[in-house]
């Protein structure tokens, strides 16, 4: 690899790109863990996932390289968006946004920022207590019950909110970003492209949707 | 001139104003009136510079040459979007027809780092030249011209090469980009030879030398938002972005 690489703005946009691809991919196991509070058991199914999650080492492993590719995200995001401040010092009087361009392809950072603050009481609500502080005992089958945490926090209405309108910040944050990461690692193509934008639109509305179905679906008593 | 119905508008014009590149700049506010729907924008600020001298005041400095959309000069950011409300045009092909009657318009030069203002509206586009010495060239021997179809071309080759030649190094996707990317021109100009056989040559080289000229002159860094490919004059597409993403790529793990 060439020195000048990941320093020039096309090789960061190609961090940016594949450390977004790699947290898609984990939004794909996470989100298909969580559906297994949809068989509605009490949990016991979900927390055979859960348990699982928390004791195999390689999974263990893989989160503290998620932690890294979500960190490298968010620092290449504000390198870059300094770099774009300094490249208009002066900004226009009157400016037409909507006329070339989609206003969430123009707000990722505001998203971002905004799924960031989520994140951050997203594991304190479950990922802390899960790790470091405890989970409340075992289930019926001996698995340690994060399902139960699950009840008693979506038990509070402005939590349920909260991750409801995240999700929404999320859907428009992957309609922009999953395409764009393809656009940024060069893979454009004329019968391709289009199969990629569609699949990401659907990937944006689907995973989000099925995500804040869980603490709404829960705080509704839907599922017990 | 038309039959006369409708066809003059009276107008508010906002134009920034700058007396040189240091100098801060404000907004000079200007009523026309009697402006035909036939004149071209260019041709308003004729009317408008003429008046301006006649009174004994200093002319608008705005850039034009060509005035038939081919020479990329006349920058001009109207109403918050690079050469107008119309799409695919250049402001010598605007027209005033496309305002209405009392309306504002508000004019400001190209806004980028890489575009000092030289005066007015006129800014210095040299950032283009210089990437393009870098590495927008091809080597030839010299000598008598060959025969046009000594090398054959693949045909959707030749007319992809082509699409990205229509790039006027207008300097219309920087102004229009929220970080004030020049990728869509840079990415065209690297197209343009990377798909030919003559540009084979310096493919690897030549990309290298462009993006690293881009990223020295302060250019920002491409978000994808699209705003680039919506208000090029020229059509230039998205896909040669992808295109200059790849051969970088590429080139730099070689």
């Amino acid at each position: 690899m060439s020195k000048g690489f990941l320093k020039s703005s096309i090789g960061k946009k190609v961090v940016m790109g594949l450390t977004g691809l790699f947290l898609i991919s984990f939004l794909v196991v996470h989100c298909f863990i969580n559906c297994l509070i949809f068989f509605n058991d009490g949990g016991l199914t979900f927390n055979i996932g859960a348990d699982f999650m928390a004791h195999n080492w390689l999974i263990r492993a893989g989160e503290i390289v998620l932690f890294a590719g979500l960190i490298l995200h968010i620092v290449q995001a504000l390198i870059l968006t300094l770099e774009n401040k300094k490249a208009r010092p002066v900004g226009y009087a009157k400016i037409d946004g909507a006329a070339n361009s989609s206003w969430y392809s123009r707000s990722m950072g505001l998203l971002g920022t905004l799924l960031l603050m989520f994140l951050i009481i997203h594991l304190v609500h479950f990922w802390v207590k899960s790790r470091f502080t405890g989970l409340p005992g075992h289930d019926a089958n001996g698995n340690e019950n994060l399902y139960a945490v699950m009840q008693e926090t979506f038990k509070m209405s402005w939590v349920v909110v909260l991750y409801a309108l995240s999700m929404i910040s999320l859907a428009y944050h992957l309609l922009h970003g999953f395409q764009s990461a393809f656009q940024t690692l060069g893979l454009n193509h004329k019968t391709y492209t289009p199969i990629i934008k569609k699949t990401g639109i659907a990937f944006a509305i689907l995973v989000p949707f099925i995500f804040a179905l869980m603490p709404i679906l829960m705080f509704l008593g839907v599922i017990k | 001139m038309g039959s006369g119905h409708g066809t003059e508008l009276n107008l508010t014009l906002k134009v920034w104003r700058q007396k040189n590149t240091k100098a801060s700049g404000s907004f000079e506010t200007h009523q026309l009136t009697g402006i035909s729907t036939d004149m071209s924008f260019l041709e308003m600020f004729d009317v408008l510079n003429e008046k301006l001298i006649s009174e004994g005041k200093e002319a608008i400095a705005f850039d034009h040459d060509c005035r038939e959309g081919i020479c990329g000069m006349c920058s001009m950011y109207i109403n918050g979007r690079p050469h107008g409300p119309k799409q695919g045009v250049t402001t010598c092909q605007l027209h005033m027809r496309s305002f209405k009657n009392g309306d504002t318009i508000v004019v400001e030069p190209w806004r980028s780092a890489a575009f000092p203002v030289i005066k007015d509206l006129a800014v210095d586009r040299g950032a283009f030249d210089r990437i393009i010495a870098s590495g927008g060239y091809i080597s030839v021997n010299t000598g008598n011209a060959k025969d046009a179809n000594n090398i054959l071309i693949p045909k959707p080759d030749a007319d992809d090469a082509f699409a990205a030649a229509a790039c006027i190094g207008c300097g219309a996707c920087v102004a229009a980009c929220k970080n004030g990317s020049a990728m869509l021109f840079v990415s065209a100009k690297v197209s343009q030879l990377a798909l030919l056989p003559q540009g084979q040559v310096e493919r690897k080289e030549r990309v290298l030398k462009m993006v690293a000229a881009m990223d020295e002159e302060g250019f920002g860094n491409c978000t994808n938002t699209g705003a680039c490919e919506a208000e090029c004059p020229k059509g230039i597409s998205l896909e040669n972005i992808a295109r200059m993403n790849r051969e970088l790529t590429a080139a730099s793990f070689k």
